[in-house]
C-alpha cells in the first residue's frame, strides 16, 4: 500500500479511459447496492441467511427497536454471496452497520478507510477480555469491531464410545496419537475427516502450528511475514504426516457433514471442527453424547493456551451518514442483554461478554464459554487470519494436495512460499 | 427461387445509394455495431488491459507490466493442469462424446424398434443444467455414499470417485458427456431425416457398402450440421463451469479455467489483475479457434 513507485501507477481514472467503455461492467455492481431510503432508520447489513440465526437476529433487532424508540432496516443477504461480493458492496453504498469477521479480515477494511473509527465506544464496554480487543483492533490500534459471539475449534467424541472402549482423554501428542493407534487397531477410523469444500482442514492446521510453534509464530506467518519454508512449518507439516494413516481416507471427496456423520455413526472416533458443525448431524437423542476436548499439546512451552475461537460481530461503515445512529446501536450490540437474546436462540455459539448470562447455554456451549476463557490468545481460522485470496486461491489447494500425498513436504512448501511472495507483494 | 433470380438479374449496373439510404444504412448498422463494441469488444479490451495491472477492485489500480502472466505461467500451480483439463474436455467431447450421439443418431435414424423411446430417453438429460448434472454426479459418485459403491458393493476399499485427482476429471467427463450426446444425436438426427433418399439409393445401385455410403455421401451431405456439432462441442469445452464448480468448486484435479477466472475476480481474493490475465488465456485459445472456423466458413462460401 506504499504511495511510492510512481512511474509504475496509474490512477484508476486514466486506466479506464483507456479501457473505455468496459468500466461499464465494473461498475455496474456498484450501481446496483447504490439504491437506499431517505428515511430515519439505521440499516443493518447481515450475512445471516440461514433460518435459526435469521430468526434470532430479528429478535435482537425488534428488542432494540423497543428499547430505543428508533427504527432498524436489516437487509439479509445469502452467507456465500455476501462474502464473495463484499468489495463492491462496501465501495457502494453499504448499509451503515454490517456483520463481519474479527481479526486480518476486519484489519484488511480498516486499512482501505472503509470503516469507522469506533475506539470512542471501547472506551465505555467493559467486559471484553484482552484477546477480544485485540481481535477488534486495526494495525493502526484504533478499534472498528463490535464482537458478538464466537465458536471454538476443539476435537469432538462421542462419550458413550470412549466409555464403551476405556478410551482416556489425550493431553499430550503423544498420548494422541497412541489413541489414534488403538482406535486404528479397533477397527475404526481415528479421525473423521472430510476437506472437499476446502475449509475444514485449515482447522487441523492451524491448532498443530500453535501447539508446535505457539501464537505468535502462527500469527505472523498467517500475516506473510515468516516463510512457509522455515524448519517450523515443515515440522507441523511432518506431524500431520504422522497423524494421516489414522484419517478417513478419501478426504478430498468427502464434505465435513459426511465425516461428522461418520463421528456420529460411531464409525469415525474422533474429528476437529467448530462448535456448531458436528451437532448438526446428530440426531436428537445422540446429541446429549457428542463432547469435546482441547486439541492436546505439542511443546509444553505454548501449552494450550491458544484457542481457535472464530468471533463473529458489527461494523459500522465510514460511509454512513448515520454515524450517531449507528453507534447507539453498536453500544446497544455489546451489551450481555443483547447477545443473550440471540444466544437463547442460536446455541451453536458462545457469548463474549463475560456477564452474558450462562444459564440458557447447553452442557457443550458452558463447557465451550469455559474453554474459550480461558485462552490466552484467540486465533480466528486460517481463512480470517491471513488474506484471503492466500487463504482460497493457495492454502485450500496446498492442504488439499497434502492430504493426497503427505510426503512432498518440501516440494509443497516450497510452492506455498512461491505463490506467497506474489500474493502478498500485490498490494 | 424464380422471383429472386430475376430480381438479381435486372440489377447489374453499380447501385446508387441516396442520402436516406445512407442514414438508414448508418442507423441500422450503427446501432448493433456500437452494441456489440459496448458489450463485447469494451469489456474484452478492458480485460486486456486489467490483466496488465495490480487491482484489489478496492485500491488504486496499478501497473505491473506481464508479472501477472509471469506469475501466471510460473508460479501458479492450477494453471497448467485447468489448461490440460481445458483440452482434455475438448478431446473427450469431440472425439468420444460427439462420434457417440452420431453412432446413437445413426441407429435411431434407422429404425431400431421403440426408436421414439431411446429418442426421448437419450435427449432428457440435454434439458438438464450441467450444474444439476454436477449434483446428480455426486450421488452417483460420492464415496462413502455413493450409489456406484453400493452397486459394486466394495464396503472396505471403496473407490474414491470424485476425491481421487487422478480418476475424478473422468467421472466429470463423463457425466458432462452423458448430456452432449443427447444433444449431438438430436442435431444428427435432425440432419439425417433431411438426407435425400434417392443419394443412398443411386449409392447401392452403383456397389457401395453400407460404410463406403455412410462415410462417402451421407457424412459430407451433412456439412451444415457437422459445422454446427463442432462449434457446439468447441464452446461447451471452453466454457465448461458449473459441473465441476457444482462437485468441488474445481479443485484438486478438476481445475478450469473458467473457474480461476471466477476464483480470482469474484469474492474477497479480488486479484483482478491476476484474473484478467487467466481470461486472456482463455480468450486467446477462442480466438484460435474462432478465427479457423471463420477462415473454414469464407472459403467455404466462396467456393459455394
Amino acid at each position: 500500500m506504499a504511495q511510492s513507485s510512481s512511474e509504475h501507477r496509474i490512477s484508476r481514472r486514466a486506466l479506464l479511459r483507456g479501457t473505455a467503455v468496459g468500466a461499464g461492467a465494473v461498475a455496474l455492481p456498484t450501481l446496483l447496492t447504490a439504491c437506499g431510503g431517505p428515511s430515519k432508520e439505521v440499516k443493518i447489513g447481515s450475512n445471516a441467511s440461514d433460518a435459526v440465526p435469521r430468526k434470532a437476529f430479528a429478535e435482537v433487532f425488534k428488542a432494540y427497536e423497543k428499547k430505543s424508540d428508533k427504527k432498524v432496516k436489516v437487509n439479509t443477504v445469502d452467507h456465500e454471496s455476501f462474502q464473495e461480493n463484499i468489495n463492491r458492496y462496501l465501495k457502494g453504498t453499504p448499509d451503515d452497520v454490517f456483520m463481519w469477521f474479527a481479526g486480518y479480515r476486519m484489519q484488511f477494511f480498516a486499512q482501505q478507510g472503509l470503516l469507522a473509527d469506533i475506539s470512542d465506544l471501547w472506551d465505555g464496554f467493559d467486559g471484553f477480555s484482552g484477546a477480544l480487543k485485540a481481535q477488534s483492533t486495526g494495525k493502526d490500534g484504533k478499534q472498528y469491531f463490535v464482537p458478538y459471539y464466537y465458536y471454538p475449534w476443539a476435537v469432538f467424541y462421542r462419550k458413550s464410545l470412549f466409555e464403551q472402549r476405556g478410551y482416556e482423554i489425550p493431553k499430550t501428542f503423544d498420548e494422541y496419537r497412541a489413541l489414534a493407534k488403538r482406535m486404528d487397531k479397533d477397527g475404526l477410523d481415528a479421525f473423521a475427516f472430510g476437506d472437499k469444500d476446502g475449509w475444514p482442514a485449515m482447522g487441523t492446521f492451524d491448532y498443530l502450528n500453535m501447539r508446535a510453534n505457539g501464537y505468535d509464530f502462527h500469527i505472523s506467518l498467517m500475516a506473510g511475514e515468516e516463510s512457509w519454508t522455515d524448519r517450523k512449518v515443515k515440522h507441523v507439516f511432518d506431524l500431520w504426516r504422522g497423524l494421516m494413516p489414522y484419517h478417513q481416507k478419501g478426504a478430498n471427496g468427502r464434505t465435513w457433514q459426511e465425516a461428522a456423520q461418520s463421528l456420529a455413526q460411531k464409525k469415525s472416533g474422533m474429528a476437529v471442527f467448530g462448535l456448531p458443525h458436528p451437532g448438526q448431524q446428530f440426531s436428537d437423542a445422540d446429541r446429549g453424547d457428542l463432547d469435546f476436548f482441547p486439541f492436546p499439546e505439542i511443546d509444553s512451552a505454548y501449552g494450550q493456551d491458544a484457542v481457535e475461537a472464530p468471533i463473529d460481530g458489527f461494523l459500522l461503515s465510514k460511509k454512513s451518514k448515520k454515524q450517531k445512529e449507528a453507534k447507539e446501536l453498536l453500544k446497544f450490540l455489546a451489551t450481555p442483554a443483547a447477545e443473550e437474546k440471540y444466544l437463547i436462540r442460536d446455541p451453536n455459539n458462545v457469548a463474549v461478554h463475560k456477564d452474558a448470562s450462562t444459564d440458557s447455554y447447553n452442557a457443550l456451549q458452558k463447557k465451550a464459554a469455559g474453554l474459550v476463557s480461558g485462552a490466552k490468545q484467540i486465533s480466528q481460522f486460517m481463512d480470517r487470519d491471513t488474506r484471503p485470496d492466500f487463504a482460497s486461491q493457495v492454502m485450500i489447494r496446498a492442504i488439499q494436495q497434502f492430504i493426497n500425498d503427505p510426503d512432498d513436504i518440501d516440494g509443497l512448501t516450497k510452492d506455498i512460499e512461491s505463490q506467497k511472495k506474489t500474493i502478498f507483494a500485490a498490494s | 427461387m424464380p422471383l429472386k433470380t430475376a430480381r438479381r438479374a435486372g440489377r447489374t449496373g453499380p447501385r446508387k445509394f441516396t442520402g436516406r439510404d445512407l442514414a438508414v444504412i448508418g442507423v441500422l448498422l450503427g446501432i448493433p455495431v456500437l452494441i456489440d463494441v459496448a458489450l463485447i469488444w469494451g469489456p474484452t479490451l478492458a480485460s486486456i488491459g486489467l490483466s496488465f495491472t495490480s487491482w484489489d477492485g478496492l485500491g488504486d489500480i496499478k501497473w505491473v507490466g506481464g508479472d501477472n502472466y509471469q506469475a501466471l505461467f510460473n508460479d501458479y500451480p492450477p494453471f497448467w493442469p485447468a489448461v490440460r483439463n481445458n483440452l482434455l474436455w475438448l478431446a473427450f467431447l469431440g472425439l468420444v462424446a460427439t462420434p457417440f450421439g452420431l453412432l446413437l443418431a445413426v441407429l435411431i435414424d434407422r429404425g431400431v424398434r421403440f426408436s421414439r423411446f431411446y429418442q426421448s430417453t437419450i435427449y432428457m438429460p440435454v434439458v438438464l443444467s450441467l450444474a444439476i448434472v454436477g449434483f446428480m454426479a455426486q450421488l452417483v459418485f460420492s464415496r462413502d455414499q455413493g450409489a456406484l459403491n453400493a452397486v459394486l458393493g466394495n464396503e472396505d476399499n471403496p473407490v474414491d470417485w470424485l476425491g481421487d485427482p487422478d480418476l475424478n476429471i473422468w467421472m466429470v467427463l463423463i457425466a458432462a458427456a452423458w448430456r452432449h450426446t443427447g444433444y449431438v444425436m438430436i442435431l444428427y438426427l435432425a440432419g439425417l431425416k433431411s438426407v435425400d433418399a434417392s443419394l443412398k439409393e443411386a449409392a447401392s445401385i452403383d456397389g457401395a457398402s453400407e460404410a463406403q455410403t455412410f462415410f462417402r455421401i451421407v457424412l459430407p451431405t451433412l456439412r451444415p450440421v457437422n459445422v454446427i456439432v463442432l462449434v457446439i462441442t468447441v464452446i461447451e469445452a471452453l466454457r465448461a463451469f458449473d459441473i465441476v464448480y457444482a462437485i468441488n468448486h474445481g479443485r484438486n484435479g478438476l481445475e478450469l479455467l473458467s473457474v480461476l477466472v471466477t476464483d480470482n475476480i469474484i469474492g474477497e481474493a479480488s486479484r483482478i489483475g491476476f484474473g484478467s490475465a487467466i481470461a486472456v488465456v482463455l480468450l486467446t485459445v477462442s480466438l484460435g479457434f474462432i478465427v479457423t472456423y471463420l477462415v473454414q466458413e469464407l472459403r467455404g462460401e466462396k467456393k459455394g
